[in-house]
């Protein structure tokens, strides 16, 4: 069972990688190529070389490459390694969905798992949309531990509310969910000491639509695809199992 | 008479199905146990494209974390 099913999500997860790719080259990737555009003074190739931008305390405006460390070249290697990227991040979606679906107990099915994925989508993109929304490159932002401690706190409490929500009926549970799906945003998400982008407002909502509409679709994707997996090898695992006895 | 046959065949193997699907679902050491290895792989992944601070992951993942709106830079 364990390596079969991890074998199943991650083949999930690798193809939502793939499709992701070719979700984000319709809006998503042209609108980061065209900020990068404002954030190197216009012209420059993006992955010159390390480039200083002016930081005050508790702002970084935000770059691409830091301190000249290795970046890909602009082009199809910059596109492969988002696409390995991707990928990597796939397989990682769908193998923690699957570990929640198995902790549940529950059957799934392509059905059910449109359901999973959309559940996907609110913890891992609306939640912390909210309170950090997708940002262009060129857009100041606060410290990055305090954001990605932030966005992690948000995905595992709103992760925890629809669980209860979706599972337990009580009233007590219930408030308890809906506390634990608010905490975060009454705590605020870290804001920089400023805000200020290099890009322009309108490019900047433009990313953000896109960068969630293309969100939605690609969790639909993931958790329907992953339903339709799982229940086939949950299916042979049971003949399997009726066969032996 | 022998369609009535199929037809007692087909409902004995939707419930033998619904038995063995019961059989996986008690199956819980099994399932936690998948259940866990899942988990630390897929978080694993994640940390590895979407958090670390590793300046050559995050180039490599740059657009990616642009895309799904995890904090980049």
């Amino acid at each position: 069972m364990l390596i079969r099913v991890l074998l199943a999500a991650v083949l999930a997860g690798v193809a939502a990688g793939v499709f992701a790719t070719a979700a984000q080259s319709v809006r998503v990737t042209p609108l980061i190529l065209q900020a990068e555009t404002y954030e190197n003074g216009g012209g420059h190739d993006h992955h010159a070389g390390g480039h200083d931008h002016g930081t005050t305390a508790g702002t970084e405006v935000a770059e691409t490459d830091e301190g000249g460390a290795w970046a890909p070249a602009d082009g199809w290697e910059r596109t492969f390694f988002t696409l390995m990227a991707n990928i990597v991040v796939g397989a990682g979606f769908a193998l923690v969905i699957t570990a929640v679906i198995l902790v549940t107990g529950r059957t799934v099915t392509l059905t059910s798992g449109l359901a999973w994925g959309l559940a996907g989508f609110i913890v891992f993109v609306l939640a912390p949309g909210l309170g950090l929304p997708p940002e262009l490159p060129g857009t100041a932002a606060a410290d990055l531990t305090a954001r990605q401690t932030w966005w992690l706190a948000t995905v595992l409490a709103t992760g925890a509310g629809l669980g209860i929500l979706a599972f337990r009926r009580q009233a007590l549970w219930i408030v308890a969910a809906l506390a634990l799906i608010a905490a975060p945003h009454l705590y605020g998400a870290p804001q920089p000491a400023e805000h200020e982008a290099l890009v322009p407002a309108n490019l900047a909502v433009e990313f953000a639509i896109a960068s969630i509409a293309t969100g939605f679709v690609y969790w639909l994707f993931l958790g329907g695809l992953l339903g339709f997996v799982l229940d086939r090898v949950m299916r042979s695992e049971a003949a399997h199992l009726e066969a032996a006895a | 008479m022998s369609g009535h046959h199929a037809l007692m065949s087909i409902t004995e193997v939707a419930l033998l199905a619904e038995q063995k699907i019961a059989v996986i679902q008690l199956d819980g050491t099994k399932r936690i146990t998948t259940a866990v290895f899942a988990a630390v792989l897929g978080v694993f992944f994640i940390y590895t494209a979407a958090f670390s601070q590793s300046m050559t992951l995050h180039n490599a993942a740059h657009d990616t974390r642009h895309a799904i709106a995890t904090p980049c830079h």
